[in-house]
Parts: structure tokens; C-alpha cells; sequence
């Protein structure tokens, strides 16, 4: 057991933080991380953040878990997770290849045929397209497998009708993954197929959601007649859950701990300003005890995600820790957030960046974090993952079990 | 980085579990519950035939000469098994001030015996309501060679045959090993709450004692050591933790309400999911303290407390669920859980209380540059 890095690891980092220093510039350490402060999916940003991905793609930094043959560098998870601890000390533009390469490109890898990997994948690396996933539907979020969005085969096509929602980065993007059914007449996971859509396709629209936090990161997408060649089918006809589940699969590896929304070291910061009883309000002693908690928690996170790239870099399956770090990680963020309002007191009821306390980083991060216990499965999916995955409790008694889809009943409420 | 332990410490910790599973049922822990003995002497002695007691002491004094992360995975087990003996007293806290502290001579003379188990040690620090800490030692003085005071609440201070005290000489406090067999000694068992963690009354009275450390030095000493043990009972605990969670789970499976188990039930499923993430979260946060104590880094600092608080909480917490997932057999004698309950709340009130471990991470956070920015990079990577 060796928390520290081994002497390849050690060389690593300072290659990267190299590559890093030679075209960015180093964020200072006291200053509030910048990536959360609201989105910053302009065109400009996204044009940053395009160029800033061909520069680490030509020399060399880019997907770096991905094999050479797709135009990554076959490096193993570790020596991932060390560069993207290093661009973390520098200033970047907003990360808008999660979806494409962390879930979209591993799933084309596995299920897509040799002219799919051969089209799609090694553009994808270089990021000048980029990619959305098209899977929840207004009915259809939890029980992923009900959704209603449809595919009919035409010809040599597919002609693709229904309503896709909560499509991070579709306004912006190229190609989307979709997942539909194609078979109505047996149970709901044996019906659905897998597509690559083409974004700018006729009959697509794409409508931006204002969230809570007033971001428009998501994006409601509608599909009328749009015609789909069967050359971007990914899987077999009927197949869609078993790719589903590969991009699944990844996203929860993605996901990990980095779900918090703020530094546990700003929370400490904003005690040491805020004050309580005349006093500095980290004297307080009630104040100390909730930062202790918040520090063990943040801490317990950090390492459960140190341990599941132990096990992946040696080749295991990851075990299953994993499931815990959403769990954990979505709840706590939004307890983090709340008592950084509390230490805040009546500056709590302020946004603006200009005078709330550390750039209003909390405020943002309060009404962002309902979200990220919603998203990639909810807080009681994941407690239901754990209970049946992990402890061997029994599953839910499901009541559409071996049911043709089109019996499965449907509430009054589409939405 | 590798956060893993290897093949070789992983099959020490198979061993302890077969070697339990075999010769330390619940009805053992029970068996002392319910008697009148402080620990069940066969399972001590088998211990250290095991070699257990001296896991981490080297070789040169009688000991595996293995380190604290083959230490750490027996605890855990232990605590599977709610091992009714004072090995935490012994090895966690006398073993350890010995090794921290002892001269060559106090080394020879004390370190063989407690890993051959043929002599049990204790921490007596307490003295009453108060932090658990030196400083908290005000009523207890050593004049160079005789104590006078009166430690309570002592665990296992009925069974162990020698403390080490800690006692006020002049301005500052040091650490002094006491015959508990000896003259100016009387000793009281007290009714615990965890019969099978028994505590004591000791009273000193011109007790002979000998100094271990330096005169002034006890202090620090003793919140190295606290440190190391809470990293140690951390082990326990989560073992405690798991076995609670595993016996929950089974019963649960066993028992129909409505025509189907409750442990169908999300009620119970989401919560059994809590329990099992915090342990999860408690044994994170365990390896890396392990890692700091193994590898005498100076992170253990801030570690221990993490391991400390996220252990005990983690533990108490699955006792109690185990109650209520019983129903009303969880509350009866009979049922094994208030076993679980007793020493949860046994271990949570050793070495110093939850929130006094808060207290002392946040005020080493400070202390680190951990606010500031400026502490070590494990510190700052967050």
C-alpha cells in the first residue's frame, strides 16, 4: 500500500505539468475554482475549449486511456487521473468531452462495426465534433428501459419519431447516441435499438431548458420524421439495452467523486472570514464539528475513488465500492453547499458574484446540486444499486415483468 | 499509488477470520457478557499463540516483527468477531507506549511478555468527565518514583497486570509504568456498559512506578499513541460495522411480513445501502490512515481523527439499525444485537469521544496550512 507516486508516476506528472505550464495559464491556489462558477457554454467558450483539445490531441495528451489505434495514447487509468490532476491547477475551458469520450467513444469501441470506428471514433478524439446522448425521455428516467421515442424501418433508413430530454450539450453538438424502440410487441427491454443520429438532421429540433440555477446546460430535442441510415445502427435490432448498459456503465465510472460542486479547503476559507458571536466563526465550536464532518466525508470520497483506480489499474473489475461515490458524493454536496450558505448568514441571500461571498461559488452550487442528485441515476436508484447489487437484497417487484410494451400501463402524467 | 493490500497481508487476514470463525462465536463474547470473568481466557491465550499480540513489536523482542498493516486487518476481524479481550488495551495502547517510549531495558523487559500474552497492559488516563487527554491527568502525580491519584474510567484495568499512567511531575505530565499487583494499588471492577470491554476503578496511593519517555515528555507520548491506537480500533469498528450490517442482512432475508421479506421493503433496503456506505466511507478514509501509520508519515495527524470519527460513527450507527431492523426481537437479551449496540458505544466512548476527535482534526487542519493553502500535498489536493 503507497499513497505516493512511484517513480514512473512521479516522472509522468512532471511531463505533464510541462506539456500544462508551455499553454496555460496557473490558477492561483486561493482563488475559487473557476470551473464552477455558472456555465460558460458560449461560443467562445466552446471554441476555447475546441482548440484547447486539438492542441493536447497533436501533442500527444489527449484521451489518453484510449488505444493509439483510435488516437489515444493506451495509457492506463492512472496516468489519466494524474494529468487530469494537474490541469486542474490550471486554467481551462469548460470540459465539454465528458459524454463523447468518456462514455460515447468506449461504447463505439465495443458495439460499433469497423467502418463506425473507423468514421466516427478517431474524429472524436480530436474533438472538432462533438457528442451528446439522447437516452431519458419525460416518461422515461429511472425506468430507462419504458421510453417511448420510436425508430420504423424505411428502406435502407430508419424514421425516427418522439421526444429525448436532459441531453447535456446538444445545442452544441454534432452527433448524438439514441437510444429508441423499435419493437413495441415485446417486453420493454427486448424492443429498443441503438443509433448515431446526426444533429443538424432535418426534423430535429433542439430546445435549451432553463434549470433552477437559471443554466441552460440541458436540452429537451425533438424528432420528427428524421430519417436515420441503418449504416449508423450501433448493435443489432432489438440489442439497444445491452449497448445502453455499456455507456451506462462508463458514465458511473465518469461520474465518480467530483460531485461536491466546491472545495472542501473554500469552506474552511469562507469560516475563517465569516464571523459568529463577534468571533471569527471557525472559533465556533458547533461550526468545527460540521467541518469536521464535512472534511471526513470529502476525505472518504477522495480515497474510495484512490481505491477503485487501484483495482482498475491492476485490470480488476471494479468492485463495489464504486456504487457508493454518487451516493455519497450527490447528497453530502448539497449539505457542503447549504452550510456554506449558513456560514455565510444573511450574505447567504445574495448571487451576485461581485458581492456574494467567493464569487457566489455556493449560492451556484446549492442550486446546481438537486441536480447531480437526479442525474446518472437518482439518489434511491443508486441505494436500490447497492441494496441488490452489493448487499444481495431482493430486487423490486417489478409489474411490467415479461409484459408486450404496448400493455405496460402509463400513468395520467406523461411528464 | 497503490491502495491495495498485498496477497501476503490479505492472507494474515484470512487466517485471523478462519481462526476466529472457529473459535470465537458470538456465544463466546456472550459468555463473558453474562459471567463473571473480565475476557475469555482460552481465546486470549490462543491469540498469542496466533502470534497476534505482537504483530507489529520486531522480532528482537519476541515479536512477528510484521507492521501496523497487517495490525490493522486483525483488529479488523476482532472486531467481526467481537473478540471479548483486551487486546486493544494490550496491543493498541500499552504494546505501542512501550514501543514509542520504552528504554532498551523497559523494552526487553516489557515487550516479550505482552506478545506472549503472559502479561496484559492498559492506558490509564481518564479521570472522570473530561477531555481524553493528558492535559485532562490534573488529579494523578508522580514524584519520581511513587503515584498517587485515581484513574477512572480504566479499560480492562481488572484484567491487565501493569498500566501506564498518566500522571502530572512538576510543570509537565509524564508517562509511568505501575504494577497493578503491586503495594498502594486497589483496583475496583466497575459495572460496564460492554461487560465483555470491562472498565476499573484504579486507586494509587504511594503506588512504586517507573518512567517511560522522558520526565515532561507523557503528553506527547500519549497523543502519539492515542493516534496510532485510533487508527487501530478504526479496524475494530468497521469489522464491527460489517458483521452487524452482514447479520441484518440475514435476518432481514428470513423474515416475511406482507407475504415477501422485509428485505424487500426499500425502507429497509435504502437504509441497510446508508449503513453500508458509510463503513465504506470509514474504511477509505481507514486506509489511508493505515498507509500513514504504516509508513510513519506525518499525514497520520490529521488521518486518525478522520478514522476515528468515520469508524465510530459508521459502527454505532449499524448497531442501531440492527436493532430496528430486528423489530422486537432485536430488543430482547436472547438476540446477539444489543452485543453490537454495547460495543459500539463501548469503542465510541474509548480514546476520547466522536466530537472530540472533530475537535482535534479541525484544530490540526489549522495548524497544518490547510486553510492557508501551504500544507502537504496530500492536504492541498482537494
Amino acid at each position: 500500500m503507497n499513497f505516493d507516486d512511484t517513480p514512473q508516476e512521479a516522472e509522468f506528472r512532471a511531463k505533464a505539468r510541462a506539456f500544462l505550464s508551455q499553454h496555460l495559464e496557473k490558477l492561483d491556489p486561493n482563488q475559487t475554482a473557476p470551473n464552477l462558477l455558472g456555465e460558460r457554454e458560449d461560443k467562445g467558450a466552446i471554441a476555447w475549449a475546441k482548440r484547447w483539445q486539438a492542441t493536447k490531441f497533436d501533442a500527444g495528451w489527449a484521451v489518453l486511456t484510449w488505444p493509439k489505434e483510435y488516437g489515444g495514447q493506451g495509457l492506463g487509468r492512472m496516468e489519466n487521473v494524474i494529468f487530469n490532476q494537474e490541469e486542474a491547477r490550471f486554467e481551462t475551458p469548460p470540459p465539454i468531452y465528458g459524454i463523447g469520450h468518456g462514455m460515447l467513444g468506449p461504447t463505439l469501441m465495443t458495439h460499433g462495426t469497423k467502418e463506425q470506428k473507423e468514421r466516427y471514433v478517431k474524429e472524436m478524439a480530436r474533438g472538432q465534433v462533438v457528442w451528446c446522448q439522447l437516452f431519458s425521455e419525460p416518461a422515461a428516467g429511472s425506468d430507462l428501459a419504458g421510453l417511448r421515442a420510436s425508430a420504423v424501418r424505411d428502406g435502407a433508413d430508419w424514421i425516427l419519431n418522439g421526444q429525448k430530454i436532459w441531453s447535456t450539450g446538444a445545442h452544441f453538438c454534432d452527433w448524438g447516441m439514441i437510444v429508441v424502440r423499435t419493437d413495441p410487441n415485446v417486453p420493454k427491454h427486448d424492443g429498443l435499438t441503438y443509433f448515431i443520429v446526426d444533429m443538424r438532421a432535418k426534423g430535429v429540433e433542439i430546445r435549451p431548458i432553463k434549470q433552477i440555477n437559471g443554466a441552460t446546460g440541458f436540452n429537451e430535442v425533438f424528432f420528427t420524421d428524421v430519417r436515420v441510415p441503418d449504416t449508423q445502427r450501433v448493435g443489432g435490432i432489438g440489442e439497444g439495452w445491452k449497448v445502453s448498459i455499456t455507456t451506462l456503465m462508463n458514465e458511473r465510472v465518469s461520474i465518480g467523486a467530483g460531485t461536491t460542486g466546491g472545495r472542501i479547503r473554500d469552506v474552511f476559507r469562507l469560516a475563517s472570514e465569516a464571523r459568529r458571536n463577534g468571533r471569527p466563526a471557525i472559533e465556533d465550536g458547533a461550526v468545527r464539528q460540521q467541518l469536521a464532518d464535512a472534511f471526513i466525508t470529502s476525505k472518504g470520497l477522495q480515497y474510495t475513488s484512490y481505491r477503485i483506480l487501484s483495482a482498475l489499474s491492476r485490470g480488476a473489475t471494479p468492485g463495489p465500492e464504486g456504487s457508493i461515490s454518487k451516493a455519497v458524493g450527490a447528497p453530502f454536496g448539497q449539505r457542503l453547499a447549504a452550510f456554506a450558505l449558513e456560514l455565510q448568514g444573511a450574505m447567504g441571500g445574495l448571487v451576485d458574484p461581485a458581492l456574494a461571498p467567493q464569487e457566489a461559488l455556493w449560492q451556484q452550487a446549492y442550486l446546481g446540486s438537486p441536480g447531480l442528485r437526479i442525474a446518472g441515476g437518482t439518489d434511491e436508484v443508486l441505494r436500490n444499486i447497492i441494496a441488490e447489487r452489493v448487499l444481495g437484497l431482493p430486487s423490486e417487484t417489478r409489474m411490467d415483468k415479461g409484459m408486450p410494451f404496448r400493455d405496460v400501463p402509463t400513468g395520467p402524467t406523461k411528464r | 499509488m497503490n491502495l491495495e493490500f498485498s496477497d501476503e497481508q490479505k492472507f494474515v487476514q484470512k487466517t485471523a477470520r478462519d481462526y476466529l470463525t472457529e473459535n470465537a462465536p458470538l456465544s463466546l463474547c456472550r459468555a463473558v457478557l453474562e459471567g463473571n470473568k473480565p475476557y475469555d481466557p482460552a481465546l486470549w491465550k490462543g491469540v498469542a499463540e496466533m502470534g497476534w499480540l505482537g504483530t507489529a513489536v520486531p522480532e528482537t523482542y519476541g515479536g512477528a516483527g510484521l507492521s501496523h498493516l497487517e495490525l490493522v486487518l486483525i483488529a479488523q476481524e476482532l472486531g467481526r468477531a467481537l473478540a471479548p479481550i483486551p487486546f486493544a488495551s494490550s496491543v493498541y495502547l500499552a504494546t505501542e507506549a512501550i514501543l514509542q517510549a520504552g528504554s532498551e531495558a523497559q523494552k526487553q523487559k516489557y515487550l516479550p511478555r505482552l506478545a506472549a500474552g503472559e502479561t496484559i497492559g492498559t492506558l490509564a488516563l481518564a479521570e472522570g468527565l473530561g477531555d481524553f487527554d493528558a492535559e485532562s491527568a490534573a488529579g494523578t502525580s508522580f514524584d519520581g518514583s511513587r503515584l498517587t491519584g485515581v484513574k477512572v474510567p480504566v479499560s480492562d484495568g481488572a484484567a491487565a497486570n501493569f498500566a501506564v499512567v498518566v500522571a502530572k511531575e512538576g510543570a509537565g505530565h509524564s508517562l509511568v509504568l505501575v504494577d497493578l499487583e503491586g503495594e498502594g494499588v486497589t483496583r475496583t471492577a466497575l459495572a460496564s456498559f460492554d461487560p465483555s470491554r470491562p472498565l476499573a476503578r484504579l486507586e494509587l496511593r504511594g503506588a512504586r512506578g517507573e518512567r517511560l519517555g522522558a520526565a515532561g515528555a507523557g503528553a506527547q507520548v500519549a497523543r502519539d499513541v492515542l493516534d496510532r491506537a485510533a487508527v487501530m480500533m478504526g479496524y475494530e469498528q468497521i469489522g464491527g460495522a460489517e458483521r452487524a450490517l452482514e447479520l441484518t442482512r440475514a435476518f432481514t432475508m428470513g423474515r416475511f411480513a406482507f407475504g415477501r421479506p422485509v428485505a424487500s421493503f426499500q425502507a429497509l433496503k435504502h437504509r441497510m445501502a446508508d449503513v453500508y456506505a458509510q463503513t465504506q466511507i470509514a474504511l477509505s478514509n481507514g486506509y489511508f490512515a493505515a498507509w500513514a501509520l504504516g509508513s510513519g508519515s506525518d499525514e497520520l495527524a490529521v488521518a486518525a481523527c478522520s478514522t476515528r470519527v468515520a469508524a465510530s460513527d459508521a459502527f454505532v450507527l449499524a448497531s442501531e439499525e440492527m436493532i430496528q431492523m430486528h423489530g422486537g426481537v432485536g430488543f430482547t437479551w436472547e438476540y446477539d444485537c444489543h452485543l453490537f449496540y454495547r460495543r459500539a458505544r463501548a469503542l465510541a466512548a474509548a480514546l476520547g469521544t466522536p466530537n472530540e476527535w472533530r475537535e482535534k482534526l479541525v484544530s490540526r487542519l489549522e495548524a497544518s496550512g490547510f486553510v492557508s493553502g501551504t500544507g502537504s500535498r496530500e492536504l492541498a489536493a482537494d
